[in-house]
């Protein structure tokens, strides 16, 4: 054994080094343990977009198609039903669409592309579930409000373009999936498509 | 921190535990390149469990969606390939460090006296392995899955009497099913690990409580007193080691023995991973070809050999031209090693200071291990069968010999201390 | 231990040679020139597989996306040309035959395609799919040299043309003997014999993509993973001889 002297310095450079070479491979050994509980192909085919053919649909309808595991509404609103939107922001928690619960195209007062059309995923932003659609009894509700969506659980209550009113626990708006025409009659929900 | 800890000691002895075991464990100063194979097959050991557990996430263990549920994991989940190929390359590293891992201990002479018992664990150990190992390899269920669980399992039938009612409760049904495949992954995934993990503790308490054996085979504790204090090691040793010895010629497990596995665990891993990324399949013997096609219980494969760790024990089966007698010899096979403690009556512990019969004797001992391997793998022709009988003798006769020649050996005078 | 090591090798090198003379015989294949990195290559092979083979045999654990995306076919361009089964890009390449049926035609199902190059590797592959010939004892008239009476017609047929084992005549010691010279087509199909050859390659160049969609990925990893360790291991081995010195 010899009795030189330990050179202190480059030991622990040595040591804090190989450490952090060491800890820089646990972190990519832990990669692949993460990244696995990321979508599979399938689940991501499974949610893979959907089209809506909204061609069919006639004033007031609302359709309900499936979107990654969710309910997804399409509502043809009426015109009194765009009407009914006007006027009711100081009754709201988000009247403008500042929380970003929908895509920029839809940052307007319809919530929408298209004002006619409106897309929403029907998922209650309280506690998850799917909120009623009211076409004509929502005035039980909201007085003066003819359709609405309310929720059943908690008693959430949301315009007919997915704002929600003040005073009850859901405490955002309904979100706007991302979607675009693919034609007149053709809805594709879940791409944002390229006119975005 | 230091308050943390003192907190913690308190409360259970974790510095006491690190220290007995790591920082103030004496090693002998000579471990070399065979000693690497304990700490790789602990490694092992715990890849299997963490990938192991990440592949139950998505496998599906029926008859219907075992073998899609594999490809699944292949091809549709992130990195799911890596994580199969990690388990599988696993696998058979597990086997090639245990394998060596044993052989270390027959030529340092690591089962003899007091290392008895170490040695015994170890053996559950191995037995514990294989059943866990067979088990696994059902659940791909692919063809050679399937026939290879067969043949097996069908092996127990040569029992007398229960050998049928045997095989069937095994299976839970007239054929491999999905009865079968369900119970071997409970199995394989919650109650053989558990007794593998728990046996390896019992292993590592066994070591530590008799200590390391060495290259030299020469104790290094020496009576207390013995020894001038200029001669001992500068190193603090735990009193649980002074306390009744001195010790000589070594120094704590860690740093020092730590720092050169890092070394062997770097050396191993690129062995490791150029497996799993550029040979996962390593030419059909980690993963076979047939394993590839859906298990078919109506077509068996043109040629079905076992996985190549068990070839050895499958090619005695194969030599014997008799049904009991072949799964006798099996099992004798194994059996044998497990007695290796008390067949051995040398006083002598190192194959550096034994007798250059013994040498032969166990390199022969080797070379029929490895080739009774090899022939395993292959198809029972005139040529191979002979040969394997000729292997199967020499394997038992290494353990006969030994107990004969051991007891009155030649051997050489062994230094008093380890000097290198 | 040296003894011991030397004894070992001896006896090793001894069985060595006795176990190679005892070696048994192969088939003897072509050797099938496949890179994945060929995408034209890859991409005329998953055109032949799905105008030819997609319709008997499946491909039920790969997705089209996943493969319009590996081999570079821009989505929208493979699934008007080569997606004939399945709704949705995503979907895994099933047929639209059923198992049964498939069983009745053929005596048995058709096999699933998506691990062949696994189960029977590259060279069997392009070996067999040049190793048709006429044979009208078997129910297609059509019989295999690697793969002795399969139970499938010659689906190339309209490619390769008329494959028949062709014979020549030869003097050997005076005598006039018939020696086998392979299989040849009587030149009627599509494609020239040079041709052909390349289009299985090609065939089997997807196959051997299908069986291990991964590898590509794996490989260019595992580089980064040698790179890795030898980083590791050099510091881990400078720390060693710097602790060491404490000991020597």
């Amino acid at each position: 054994m010899s009795n030189a002297p330990v050179d202190k310095g480059r030991r622990r450079f040595l040591t804090v080094a190989t450490s952090v070479v060491g800890a820089a491979g646990a972190v990519g050994v832990a990669v692949p343990f993460i990244a696995s509980w990321n979508p599979s192909a399938r689940a991501k085919n499974a949610g893979a977009p959907v089209e809506v053919n909204i061609g069919k649909a006639e004033p007031g309808q609302l359709i309900r198609v499936e979107w990654r595991g969710q309910p997804v509404w399409v509502v043809r609103r009426t015109p009194e039903m765009l009407a009914s939107l006007e006027g009711l922001a100081d009754q709201l928690r988000d009247p403008n669409s500042e929380q970003p619960q929908q895509p920029e195209y839809a940052e307007n007062l319809y919530r929408s592309r298209k004002k006619e059309y409106f897309v929403a995923v029907g998922i209650c932003t309280h506690l998850g579930c799917s909120p009623q659609y009211l076409q004509n009894d929502f005035a039980e509700q909201v007085e003066g409000v003819d359709a609405g969506f309310f929720c059943p659980c908690h008693g959430s209550r949301f315009d007919i373009a997915g704002r929600v009113f003040e005073g009850v626990p859901a405490p955002y708006n309904l979100v706007v999936p991302p979607h675009y025409y693919i034609n007149e009659n053709t809805i594709l929900v879940g791409k944002d498509g390229e006119q975005a | 921190m230091s308050k943390l800890i003192a907190w913690i000691d308190e409360r259970i002895p974790m510095t006491k535990t690190w220290n007995i075991h790591l920082a103030q464990y004496p090693a002998p100063k000579n471990f070399n390149f065979w000693y690497l194979f304990g700490v790789l097959a602990m490694l092992v050991l715990v890849n299997q469990i963490l990938t192991g557990i990440w592949l139950t996430m998505n496998y599906v263990p029926s008859a219907d969606g075992a073998f899609a549920s594999v490809e699944y994991i292949m091809r549709d989940v992130d990195y799911g390939w890596l994580l199969r190929y990690m388990h599988s390359t696993g696998a058979s590293a597990f086997f090639v460090v245990v394998y060596l891992h044993m052989l270390r201990g027959m030529m340092y002479g690591s089962y003899q006296k007091p290392r008895e018992l170490l040695w015994v664990f170890g053996m559950l150990i191995f037995l514990v392995l294989m059943a866990e190992a067979f088990m696994g390899y059902l659940l791909p269920w692919g063809q050679m899955s399937y026939w290879g669980a067969q043949v097996i399992i069908s092996l127990f039938g040569a029992i007398p009497v229960i050998g049928d009612d045997l095989t069937l409760w095994i299976r839970g049904d007239y054929v491999i099913s999905g009865a079968t495949l369900n119970r071997f992954f409970a199995l394989h995934v919650i109650a053989l690990p558990l007794v593998l993990v728990i046996l390896v503790f019992l292993h590592i308490v066994a070591l530590h409580e008799v200590g390391s054996n060495n290259p030299e085979g020469i104790n290094i504790k020496k009576p207390k007193g013995s020894i001038p204090e200029e001669e001992k090691p500068k190193f603090k040793f735990h009193e649980r080691f002074t306390k009744k010895y001195d010790i000589v010629d070594a120094f704590p497990f860690f740093p020092y023995y730590v720092v050169k596995d890092l070394v062997g665990i770097g050396i191993f891993l690129f062995f490791f991973c150029y497996v799993i990324f550029f040979a996962p399949a390593m030419g059909g013997l980690f993963l076979e070809p047939p394993n590839f096609e859906p298990a078919n219980p109506l077509k068996t494969p043109d040629h079905i050999a076992p996985v190549w760790y068990f070839t050895p024990f499958y090619a005695i089966l194969r030599a014997v031209p008799e049904k009991l007698l072949g799964v006798i010899l099996m099992f004798g096979s194994i059996a044998a090693l497990f007695v290796l403690p008390w067949l051995d009556r040398a006083k002598v512990r190192s194959i550096r200071y034994r007798s250059g019969f013994h040498k032969v004797n166990l390199a022969i001992f080797v070379v029929s291990f490895v080739a009774l391997g090899y022939l395993g793998l292959k198809p029972a022709t005139e040529v191979y069968t002979f040969f394997a009988r000729v292997f199967t003798f020499l394997y038992f006769a290494f353990f006969v010999l030994l107990f004969f020649y051991s007891k009155n050996e030649n051997t050489k005078p062994v230094p008093e201390r380890i000097t290198k | 231990m040296k003894q011991f090591l030397k004894t070992t090798l001896l006896v090793a090198a001894t069985l060595w040679s006795v176990a190679s003379f005892a070696a048994d015989p192969t088939v003897p294949l072509d050797e099938a020139k496949v890179d994945l990195h060929n995408k034209a290559s890859l991409q005329r092979g998953a055109q032949l597989f799905m105008n030819y083979c997609l319709g008997c045999h499946s491909m039920e654990y790969q997705r089209y996306n996943r493969t319009f995306e590996d081999l570079g076919i821009p989505e929208e361009i493979g699934m008007e040309n080569l997606q004939f089964t399945g709704e949705k890009v995503g979907d895994l390449i099933t047929n639209a035959m059923p198992a049964e049926s498939a069983g009745n035609w053929f005596g048995t199902a058709a096999p699933d395609l998506t691990l062949v190059s696994r189960v029977r590797g590259a060279d069997w592959i392009y070996t067999y799919l040049r190793s048709f010939y006429v044979d009208e004892s078997r129910p297609f008239g059509v019989n295999n040299a690697v793969f002795p009476n399969v139970g499938m017609p010659h689906v190339l047929e309209e490619l390769q043309g008329i494959p028949r084992k062709t014979y020549e005549e030869q003097m050997v010691d005076g005598e006039m003997t018939e020696r086998y010279v392979g299989i040849k087509t009587d030149g009627s199909g599509m494609l020239s014999p040079s041709e052909y050859d390349q289009a299985m390659l090609d065939l089997t160049n997807f196959l051997v993509y299908t069986g291990e969609p991964m590898l590509l990925e794996q490989r260019r990893m595992g580089w980064y993973v040698f790179g890795f360790l030898f980083v590791f291991t050099l510091f881990a081995w400078f720390l060693k001889r710097e602790f060491f010195k404490d000991v020597k």
